[in-house]
């Protein structure tokens, strides 16, 4: 029997809100029970995926960049497709191209794609729920 | 069948300007034209996007003018031609002032007590 499907809607940009990790958690736990996960990243959070993100040091902490190791959503999402295919089901991430196109921020992490509302409306109808999660 | 989806949208005028229409209902009309059976719920300050005779032009900055301001009335009158309900809450309209006079045609009227029935008669409901 094919796995059940879920679509996430996200929002929120990296770094504005716990809402990102979040939503990522819920990926995380969607995928690890079995679930294909869609996720139509809308607004500000195609900014999630963005390939350009890049690490820093911290003087606060007194730590240089490799040792703040500080999180790039990128990599979790990229962890979140390597899980997915550990775990034999499907991550599916659609960015939203004109809010990608708009923010300047069109180059993703592989595996990423571009779409549209048409795309969101197909991933609905192929899944047994959708949650949006919205922004503030 | 078709899932039938109620969008609720509780937070109006939020980056308007820069889009130059509201992203949710622009996100239910591009879901209508693709198909989607879907209604709108407005609440909060979303409500006020029912109200007649709003102009959002003049903006500008230096010498460089906005020149497609948002239009969010003409937007959802737009979605009801299509056959989009939109509805309102009554209470938050009066809440804020707001009279029936000064509002939309065609914009459907609930009251809070009559919320649940309306959001038992969709498959989801998508809170923006």
């Amino acid at each position: 029997m094919p796995p059940k499907c879920l679509t996430f809607v996200l929002n929120d940009p990296p770094y504005e809100s716990a809402r990102s990790t979040t939503a990522l958690r819920l990926l995380d736990a969607a995928i690890r029970r079995g679930y294909d996960v869609n996720v139509f990243a809308y607004e500000g959070a195609v900014g999630l995926a963005c390939a350009s993100q890049m690490q820093h040091a911290n003087p606060i902490h007194g730590r240089d960049a490799a040792s703040e190791d500080h999180p790039n959503p990128k990599d979790w999402i990229a962890a979140l497709q390597v899980l997915a295919r550990q775990c034999s089901v499907r991550l599916d991430w659609l960015n939203c191209g004109q809010c990608s196109d708009e923010r300047g921020v069109a180059e993703a992490i592989p595996g990423v794609r571009r779409g549209s509302p048409a795309d969101l409306w197909a991933f609905v109808r192929a899944s047994v729920n959708t949650l949006v999660i919205p922004t503030s | 069948m078709t899932k039938r989806i109620l969008q609720i949208l509780t937070r109006g005028y939020r980056g308007t300007l820069e889009e130059q229409d509201d992203q949710v209902l622009w996100l239910t009309h591009m879901l209508h034209n693709n198909g989607a059976d879907t209604d709108v719920l407005l609440r909060g300050t979303a409500s006020n996007y029912v109200v007649r005779g709003q102009d959002a032009s003049g903006l500008y900055f230096g010498d460089r003018a906005q020149t497609q301001p948002p239009d969010i009335a003409n937007e959802i009158r737009a979605l009801i031609r299509k056959g989009v309900h939109v509805f309102v809450v009554g209470e938050e309209l009066r809440a804020r002032g707001i009279r029936r006079n000064e509002t939309l045609e065609d914009v459907s009227y609930v009251a809070l007590a009559e919320l649940p029935a309306l959001l038992r008669g969709y498959d989801q409901v998508w809170q923006w």
